[in-house]
């Protein structure tokens, strides 16, 4: 029976890991590839790395770092952030990523989950949608960190997103990240329910429960967390057993 | 040496990665006289069956495959894994390398994601060298759309997956072919690809 994932999100600029919110107080919090390494220790089912250098210098430096992290993490790798063009595909998934996501540039020009998909398949293309609730009740996509509104219906987006040929969708709710009150539930019901290809629930949780919750109450595939993995609040391994201990299929390492 | 067959497929490295990472010696080579002096091959892939196998024959490593695969061991990894079998059904009707019994064909589950994709157990169903040490309900990483049809008796290890999904084939004598990633497969998948280098001794 396939397993539900449970996925750790390292945020990396010019090639260290950083925690920050909204941007402002950025601090680097470690090497990445140690990072990964430790989440792999701790039975993370895939590493994701978003890349949220400024500058497209600092691209060269996040492609060392999935080069080194592919030589001593024997996991799906997953990167994201800043990725526009093919080139851009190539060149991660050439350094050793498995998955490329994209966000802002898709919603831009839905044709590159075409083109990536059909270059170099629908496994590797994810499509990262951050969205948010609208007063009338629907879901809007937004970009930049939630502060540009896309006018675009999120579940709209996400069925042709999977028609486009994308592999997985991993929906971020700008309502619940950061709150750590658990997940988006409605929203994860919304999109799950339109699309077959895999959902990466992420944004808001905050304790074991909301882990449990997620795959309890909606079709998601997995669950994403960044911080809260960070910061130690919690481990994968904690995660897993919680979730074993619920009867949902889970990877023991 | 473990020859990988380097016939443009993409992310190749990744195996390779894990060899070395194993202190495995591992060659990616597109040569066919470099493939007849390995002591194993492995053939990897990611991408279409149909690209794959005209990739391959254009190489002139069909042959040298066949033949190989008589004499040494062979493992097959996802895509590569599917190229054993005689035919393909990914966008078109492919000859494969037809090393065992069997075709490939798109995976119809109404109601579960395809492509299968994520971490599956094996279930095992018959003795095979390569999955020593690894216990049953292990679980490995899979992405794929299409999988194997063929001859249960040539089925080392399956999935479950709205049914019986070939995960693990083993001719009983050189030819292995992992539907799963071993070299994404953490601990249990490395154990794998050491107990292929292994046959080699």
């Amino acid at each position: 029976m396939l397993a539900k994932r449970i996925i750790p999100c390292l945020d990396v600029r010019e090639g260290k890991v950083v925690k920050g919110i909204n941007f402002v107080g950025i601090k680097e919090v470690g090497d990445p590839v140690e990072c990964a390494a430790e989440y792999d220790r701790q039975g993370a089912d895939e590493i994701v790395f978003l890349d949220i250098t400024a500058s497209h210098e600092g691209r060269g430096t996040m492609l060392d770092v999935v080069r080194n992290t592919a030589k001593k993490v024997f996991v799906p790798l997953t990167v994201g952030g800043g990725i526009r063009t093919i080139d851009d595909f190539r060149e991660t998934l050439r350094a050793g990523a498995d998955k490329v996501s994209v966000n802002s540039a898709a919603v831009k020009n839905p044709q590159l989950i075409k083109e990536a998909a059909d270059i170099f398949g629908c496994q590797c293309v994810v499509v990262a949608i951050d969205a948010k609730k609208c007063p009338d009740g629907h879901y809007t996509v937004v970009i930049n960190g939630g502060r540009i509104d896309m006018g675009i219906d999120a579940v709209e987006w996400a069925k042709k997103a999977e028609e486009l040929g994308a592999g997985e969708i991993l929906l971020t709710s700008m309502d619940t990240d950061g709150v750590k009150g658990g997940f988006d539930i409605d929203m994860l019901n919304a999109v799950c329910s339109v699309v077959k290809i895999p959902v990466i629930a992420s944004g808001g949780c905050g304790k074991l429960e909301h882990f449990t919750d997620v795959f309890e109450k909606t079709g998601a595939s997995a669950a994403l967390a960044a911080s809260l993995f960070h910061y130690k609040e919690l481990t994968v391994g904690e995660v897993k057993e919680e979730m074993k201990k619920h009867g949902i299929p889970v990877r023991m390492v | 040496m473990i020859a990988i067959v380097d016939y443009g497929a993409g992310n190749i490295f990744s195996v390779k990665n894990a060899l070395d990472y194993l202190g495995i010696d591992g060659k990616l080579t597109a040569d066919a006289e470099e493939i007849r002096k390995a002591d194993e091959i492995i053939l990897p892939g990611v991408g279409a069956f149909p690209w794959a196998m005209k990739m391959l024959n254009e190489s002139e490593l069909t042959d040298v495959i066949r033949e190989q695969s008589r004499v040494k061991p062979f493992l097959g990894i996802c895509l590569g894994m599917q190229l054993i079998f005689e035919k393909g059904y990914e966008f078109e009707e492919t000859e494969g390398l037809g090393l065992i019994k069997g075709s490939v064909q798109k995976i119809e589950r109404t109601d579960l994601s395809v492509p299968h994709m994520g971490w599956n157990g094996l279930i095992f169903n018959k003795e095979c060298p390569i999955l020593k040490g690894v216990s049953e309900n292990e679980y490995v990483y899979f992405v794929h759309s299409y999988a194997a049809v063929c001859n249960e008796n040539d089925v080392a290890a399956y999935c479950d997956y709205g049914g019986k999904v070939t995960a693990l084939v083993y001719d009983g004598k050189f030819v292995y072919g992992s539907q799963f990633h071993p070299e994404k497969s953490g601990a249990a998948g490395l154990k794998i690809l050491k107990n292929f280098a292994a046959l080699a001794e």
